[in-house]
Order: structure tokens, then sequence, then C-alpha cells
């Protein structure tokens, strides 16, 4: 085990992703705890006083929600000071990390040792995404074809919630099932139950070499054909991708280990045979940046699809009607859809429109201005949200873990 | 309000859901239901439900939450923690006539199941191209519903992940008998994860009465791998050195001497008997792949001071292997009438210490402590064996069992692995979790069955009741004028 002082000093105010002046004002008091009973106490003490919590990361997904009810925030708490990364056990292949910890640092730190944590969503213009945001939000990026999302690689949790509860699920070994796994119930809950404080993570060897198979067509149904051939094939690839706009589309499959030569080269067979103009790419990395930054949008509006591989062909179509740009994961039916910027109400009718032709896949809002967030559902419904309200009020009973930001209002 | 005796009226009911000939009160047929796979905890449920479908399921349950009856759900009963005990004053609902596979879905890699459909035939539904990876050892009897309760793990969960990793729709009756769809076919649904909250939950949270499970391709190629060697240890030290080399082997599994003995009685696979451990090694992946890190495994199988080694050379060699494997827990029979099977999990570097513990515990007590564990995963499965003829044997057995426990958690792990913790391990959660950990556990348990009618008795140590959802707090006036602090 090796244990990592925390990080260096930095700015405490952080520039990355857009700020939302809507819901900072000057009413509302910033607290930057530095150790967890700290911001247990300042999570209590909210409670206590029916204070309305949001918490903030690296700050690159303050767009990412519904608008917080109520206008801005009572309490900013800013986990910019729970940065110490506190185990990094190589030989167990596991990690405990303060919510704190910016990813991009703790992957270069297990880099050292060939490691990482298989989660690779776009961290923000100089890495400031901390491993807190990225697990309160689900976000993942190619590498989910292989190793899942944060849900499938969390182990454990600490969290604080409104009452002063600190709280533990989960352990530190990578297999488990002793209690209820609230850690993935805490993994994409919009920090909505309470605070993570910290987290324990599942590592992974890193690929070794890779290339990537990249095939493009204009032919929404080739591309839908070439995603299914890779995704149902047996060599295994790292990730799976798909992109789109202007009226071209790539299919991307990457592979890694020692030898991702010889799966490469079948998998440019499968992207030809199904019409794509394939080939095989060596110095690919910058491929995946563009993949990982696509998902995101600075001046757009993105919307996650979640639909099925065999729907491929006609997500990339209503993608392109709506004269948006796409990249997705093409094996698991996952997409983000970027709507050009445009005046409020035409943006709300474009995102109704993909939302009706696309039904009845799930379509959720990120990115988006905020008139935008205030005048469309986000999220959309869920049939599970009366049980999922019942969830919420047994752990934030009063309401102040930022409330209003997620599905059905909660 | 409980129902300490069944009521004539319940019972009446529940024939007029399922049929006369699916309820069950008659003593002598009950007692086929007394016990799951952990044997020694025997409890026939005063009456036992079958229904046909769905729709029974969520009127059984409904009729239970109308009269305030408790229940226990049941799939194949091979759980080893206890998780489908009954109970004395509740009604035993047993799931095996759901055993329809509804869809299989290959294009989106999608299987869509009853809950008592077995394990291993969702992996021949989408075979021979794809599978499921999840595969405990029992999986041709045991069923999706009770992989899904227990969150089941297997031979291939080092590389694969579990069933929670697995399962992307659920269709689950509430304890009130309200029926709530979970994620779908779909990654991803907006909200929270109640999938993953469910997954593992030990019955404890309603009943999946439709799993939607994600299947996979089937890897190209496959490399068995089997090593000997003259300790524990340097097995131990091999999978050290396998997992520092970067390699992810599909699965990777120890088996010491005791269970060589036991297994090679049954299953003639070729086991030397003069070892102290087999390391068996499965790599899968693209042909190129498996051939480059064989070569890099045989090596540290050789620099790690293995006596000898075997590469399965076809697939009945490989299956062969397997079966001896799978067989450990079975074939104890062959040296031992009983035997207590643990499930602890450490971090995996600390194992050359936990088994000095386990091989200490074995002296002072007199039990034969044999080990099967998941190498990769620090997954250990140590059996305890004994002889319940002689009095006063189990319950020691079953103390040198949680002596063997507390060592693992001590040293970092967790007291279950892939078992669940249901009756058997329910005492040693505090050694994991504080008061606030299991509180927050019940928080969950609360939102689902605020009535606790769901595996009454299960997971948690001590019996706890839900409150009502606090309202909004207020400070008592004492409070803010600092006179009195609320405890």
């Amino acid at each position: 085990m090796t244990v990592a002082a925390p990080g260096p000093e930095r700015p405490s105010e952080r520039s990355a992703g857009p700020e939302r002046p809507s819901e900072r004002s000057a009413g509302t008091r910033r607290e930057a705890p530095s150790s967890p009973e700290e911001a247990a106490e300042v999570m209590r003490a909210a409670g206590d006083e029916e204070r309305r919590v949001q918490v903030r990361g690296g700050g690159t997904k303050r767009s990412w929600g519904a608008p917080l009810r109520g206008g801005p925030a009572d309490i900013e708490l800013s986990t910019e000071r729970l940065d110490a990364l506190i185990e990094h056990n190589e030989g167990d292949l596991t990690a405990v990390l303060q919510a704190g910890v910016p990813l991009a640092r703790a992957q270069k730190a297990f880099a050292e040792a060939n490691q990482m944590i298989a989660l690779d969503p776009w961290l923000g213009e100089g890495g400031e995404a901390t491993i807190g945001g990225v697990v309160a939000t689900g976000d993942s990026g190619p590498l989910r074809h292989q190793y899942g999302a944060a849900r499938d690689l969390i182990l454990g949790i600490t969290f604080g919630l409104a009452d002063g509860t600190v709280a533990k699920a989960g352990g530190n070994v990578i297999k488990n099932v002793a209690g209820y796994d609230l850690a993935k119930l805490f993994t994409g809950s919009f920090g909505t139950l309470g605070l993570v404080l910290e987290v324990v993570m599942r590592l992974h060897p890193l690929a070794g070499n890779r290339m990537t198979a990249v095939g493009g067509s204009d032919d929404p149904d080739a591309l839908g054909r070439a995603a299914s051939a890779v995704a149902h094939s047996p060599f295994g690839a790292e990730s799976l991708d798909v992109a789109w706009s202007d009226g071209h589309g790539e299919i991307l499959a990457r592979f890694g280990g020692a030898a991702p030569e010889a799966a490469a080269t079948q998998a440019v067979e499968l992207l030809g045979e199904a019409g794509l103009d394939a080939q095989r790419v060596g110095d690919d990395e910058g491929l995946w940046e563009r993949q990982r930054q696509r998902q995101r949008a600075s001046d757009g509006t993105v919307v996650r699809v979640s639909g099925l591989t065999s729907a491929l062909p006609a997500v990339l179509r209503s993608a392109h009607e709506a004269d948006a740009s796409l990249v997705g994961r093409a094996g698991m039916g996952l997409s983000w859809v970027t709507l050009p910027a445009q005046e409020t109400s035409a943006l709300v009718a474009v995102i109704e429109d993909l939302r009706r032709r696309l039904r009845p896949f799930p379509c959720v809002v990120f990115d988006a201005p905020s008139d935008v967030r205030e005048k469309v559902d986000v999220w959309g419904d869920d049939s599970a949200v009366p049980l999922m309200r019942r969830v919420k009020a047994r752990f934030d009973p009063y309401n102040v873990c930022n409330p209003g930001v997620f599905v059905g209002g909660i | 309000m409980r129902c300490d005796v069944i009521d004539a009226r319940l019972v009446e009911t529940l024939v007029r859901i399922c049929g006369r000939e699916h309820v069950l009160t008659n003593k002598d047929q009950l007692r086929t239901y007394e016990s799951d796979g952990l044997r020694h905890y025997r409890s026939p449920p005063p009456v036992a439900v079958l229904p046909g479908s769905a729709d029974e399921v969520r009127e059984v349950v409904r009729a239970c939450h109308e009269v305030s009856c408790p229940w226990v759900a049941r799939g194949a009963g091979t759980g080893l923690s206890g998780g489908a005990l009954p109970i004395t004053d509740g009604v035993l609902v047993v799931l095996t006539r759901l055993n329809r596979i509804l869809e299989v879905d290959l294009d989106n890699q999608r299987v869509v199941v009853e809950p008592c459909v077995t394990n291993a035939s969702v992996s021949k539904a989408v075979g021979p191209t794809h599978f499921y990876p999840p595969d405990p050892s029992s999986q041709v009897v045991s069923t999706i519903g009770g992989n899904v309760s227990e969150n089941s793990g297997g031979l291939h969960c080092f590389k694969y992940g579990f069933t929670t990793n697995y399962v992307t729709g659920l269709e689950i009756v509430l304890p009130d008998g309200e029926v709530v769809a979970l994620g779908g076919k779909e990654l991803d649904r907006p909200g929270y994860d109640l999938l993953a909250a469910f997954v593992g939950s030990e019955g404890t949270l309603g009943i999946a009465t439709e799993i939607t499970l994600r299947v996979i391709p089937l890897a190209e190629s496959h490399e068995t791998m089997v090593a000997y060697f003259g300790s524990i240890e340097a097995a131990g030290e091999a999978v050290s050195e396998i997992v520092a080399a970067g390699i992810v082997p599909a699965a990777i599994e120890i088996m010491d001497e005791l269970s060589i003995e036991a297994t090679e009685n049954w299953t003639h696979a070729g086991y030397p008997l003069d070892v102290a451990a087999a390391l068996i090694v499965e790599l899968d992946g693209p042909e190129a792949e498996c051939d480059a890190r064989s070569g890099d495994v045989l090596e540290i199988f050789k620099s790690a001071g293995a006596t000898g080694t075997r590469v399965a050379e076809n697939e009945e060699e490989r299956a062969l292997i397997w079966k001896a494997r799978k067989a450990a827990f079975g074939a104890m029979g062959y040296l031992s009438p009983y035997y207590y099977v643990q499930d602890s999990v450490i971090p995996r570097t600390r194992l050359a210490e936990i088994l000095g513990r386990i091989r200490e515990l074995s002296e002072e007590s007199g039990f034969r402590i044999a080990n099967v564990f998941h190498a990769g995963d620090g997954n250990l499965h140590p059996l305890v064996c004994f002889d319940a003829r002689n009095p006063g044997e189990a319950e020691k057995a079953e103390e040198v069992a949680g002596q063997i426990l507390t060592a693992c958690v001590q040293a970092g792990g967790s007291i279950t692995g892939e078992h669940g913790v249901g009756v058997d391990k329910k005492k040693h959660m505090p050694e994991m979790f504080s008061e606030q950990d299991l509180e927050a556990f019940q928080r969950l348990r609360c939102a689902f069955d605020p009535d606790g009618l769901a595996n009454p008795g299960k997971v948690m140590p001590t019996p706890r009741l839900c409150g009502e959802v606090p309202g909004p707090y207020r400070r008592h006036p004492l409070e803010q004028a600092g006179v009195a602090e609320r405890l």
C-alpha cells in the first residue's frame, strides 16, 4: 500500500465549465471543509436549518440536471480540500480516494504502476473533474464498452447525510456482497441523497499496446450493420464507438493488450464487409480524445439517448434530421446527440421532437443553457419515480441535498 | 401486527389465487422446504405457495400485505447462507413454476427470463456464440432469481464481474403488492440505480418476477492451464506475479491438498495427490492475445517454483479440469460427513497471512480445514470438516468458521463474497459495519418495505422497525436556546 499526500495547492476557484449564475448568488454561502468530519458538520447544520446544499467538485458539470428548486443554493459545499488519494493498493487492484481528488491526478498516480480506474469521461480543459463528481453523475467514456460504468467499478463508499450521519457501504475488496449496495445507489444520484465523501474503486491494468479499426460511411444502415458485427464478434474490443456529423459517420473499434493488431485487422474486415471504407490506425489517442470531448458541448446542448444497438440507424437518422452531431457507445446503445446552439424555444421544440421520434428510449438533456433547462423536463419520466421518491425521503427527509435537480423533481 | 399463526382465511385466499394443488399445508410436504443449501438451519414453514405467474405472485404478496403476514421467497434453494430459510410465522413463496425464458434478443444481447430459469440455461439459450458470464458452481440448478437476490459471482467473475453487472432490467413486486419496472433493456435510464440496490438484497426488498440480462459474445479463444506447487503460499505468489504482469485471467483458482484429494476421489481428473496446491488459470480473448499471454503465464509458473504444469489440450480436458474445481464442495463428502463452508474475502495480498491463521485454527481445534478459493479476487472458501453426530461438534465448527471470518475482516476483507449474509452471517455484520452504516442500510430497506414483511430476520444483525418518514425537522425551543441536545 502506498499512501499519497494531498495534491499540490490549487487555486480555490476553478474556471472549468460554464458557471451558472442563476444557481449561485450573493446569498450563497461557500463551504470548503477540509475533513470528512467538517463536511459532516456542514451537512448536519444544513439539515438542521433546512438550507439547500449544492455540492461542487471540479465544476465541470454545472449545467447538468434540472435547475435547483428555490433558486440559488443556500450553501455551496466544495470538495476541493477533500483531495487525498488515501490508498493505492497495487497488488489488490484497488484504491481509496476522497471525493475531491481530480480523476486526472489519480490516473497519473495509478499509471506509474501500469494501472487505471477504467473510467475515461471528458475531464475538463484542465482535467478538473473529480472522482466524486464522476461517481455522483455516473459519467463515463469509451472504456465503458469493456469495463462498464462508474457503478460497475465502485467497490465502497463513505457518505454524509443531512442529519450528520457518516456511513459507509461496500468494502475495500473487489468481491463483496455484505449489506445493501449503497455505493451503486449513490452513483449517479446527482448529490440528491447525500454527500459522497470517499470512494473505493477497482483498478485494472493499463491495456498495453492499442490499435483502432476505423470505418466510415454516409449510410446509417451500413454503420449500424458494422457496429453490430463488431459488437457480436469474439475479438473483445476495449471500446466500440460511433461518430456522426454532417452526413458522415464512423465506427471505431479499439483493441488493447499484448497483441491487438490481429483483432484490429479482423475488425477492419468486418467493417469492410458491412460496406464501410475501413483501415487500422496505430497512433489512435487523438481519435478517442475527440470521442470523449464530443460527449460534451460548450455552446450546444447534448441529449443522451439510452437506446439499443439495433436502433443505431434510427438514432443516427433522427440526429441528422435535427442537424445534430453524435457520438456513442455503439455496442451499448448509448448516444450523445449534440444539438447546435439556437434560440431557446426552437431548441426546446427540437428536443421534444427528438424524444417523440425516439420513443420509448429515454432522452436526457445535458449541458443546456439554463433557460432551456427551465423549460424542458431535463430527465423525462420513469415509471419507478414514486419508488425513487420513497428512497429520497428516507435518505434526505428534509430535502436539502440538491433539491429539484433530479428526475421527477427529486 | 403479525400473524403469529397463519390465518385460515389467508390460506383460502392463497388457494383462490393459485389453486389448491399449489398451496401446501401438509407437514410432510412442507419438510421439502425446511432449509436451503445451508442444511443445518431448518425451519418448516406453516404454508408454502407456488404461484404460476407474475400476476399470481403479485396477488399472493398483496394478500399477505393485507393481513400483515411476512413471507420468504425461494428459488431452487441452493443458497449457502440461509437466505431462503422459511420463517415460522409467515408464508413461503416458492417461485419454481416461473421458469420460462420469455425472450432472447440476441441482436441487442439481452435475454428476458422469469426468476426460476436456471443460470446454465441462459448461456445455453444464447450459445454457442454468446454466454452469460456469472457462473456460480451451482449453475445447473441455481436460478437467475436466486442469483439476483444474492448477487452471485462464480469462477469467471474476476474478469467478467457479478450478477449486478449483467442485470439491466427487473420487474419487481414490492412488499405492498405494487409492481414496479426498474431499468429495462436500455442502459442508464434516468433516476436512482434501484437495480443495483435490488440485486444482492437477499429477498428483503421484494420479488423479481421478470429479469432482463445482458449476455456477451464468447471469446475467440481460451487457454486453460494448471500448475502444481509445494505450498499454497507459492501458488499465491504466482497469482500475485500474474496480476502484477497486467494479465487479467478469465478465471484463477486455487485448490489445496485436501480439496484435491476429495475431488480426485470423485472426478478422476488427473490432479496429482502429492502436491500442496493446484493453481488453475484460464485465459480468454482474441487468439493472438491468448497465445502471447499463455507463454507469460507458463513462465511465471516456472519462476514461482511450480513442480509441474498441465495445459488443456482440448475441450474435454478443459471440462475435466473445471469439473474437479466445480465439484469441490460436493466431493468433500468423501472426506467428512459434514462441513461448514465459509465465504470470506481478503485483500489478495494478505493471502499468506490468512492461510497461516487458518492453519493455526485447524491445529488448535483439531478440525481439518480444506481450502478452495477464487484466488484472483481473494474470495476464500475454507471448508471446516466435522461430524455432526458428535454432540457439540457442529457448534464448535461454526465457531472456528466464525474465527476465520473475523481474521478476514480484520485484514480489511469482507464476511461474504458471494454466498450472502442470510441468517448465517448476520451476527458478524457489526464486525464490518458500524451502527450508522446499518441504519443507512435500514433506510433503503424501509423505502421498499416499510412494514418489514419481506424476508424478515435476514441480513441485519438485530430486528429493526421502520419509523415514519420524518416531516420537516424543527429544532425544539430548548435546543435553540442551547439548553438541551437531541441525542
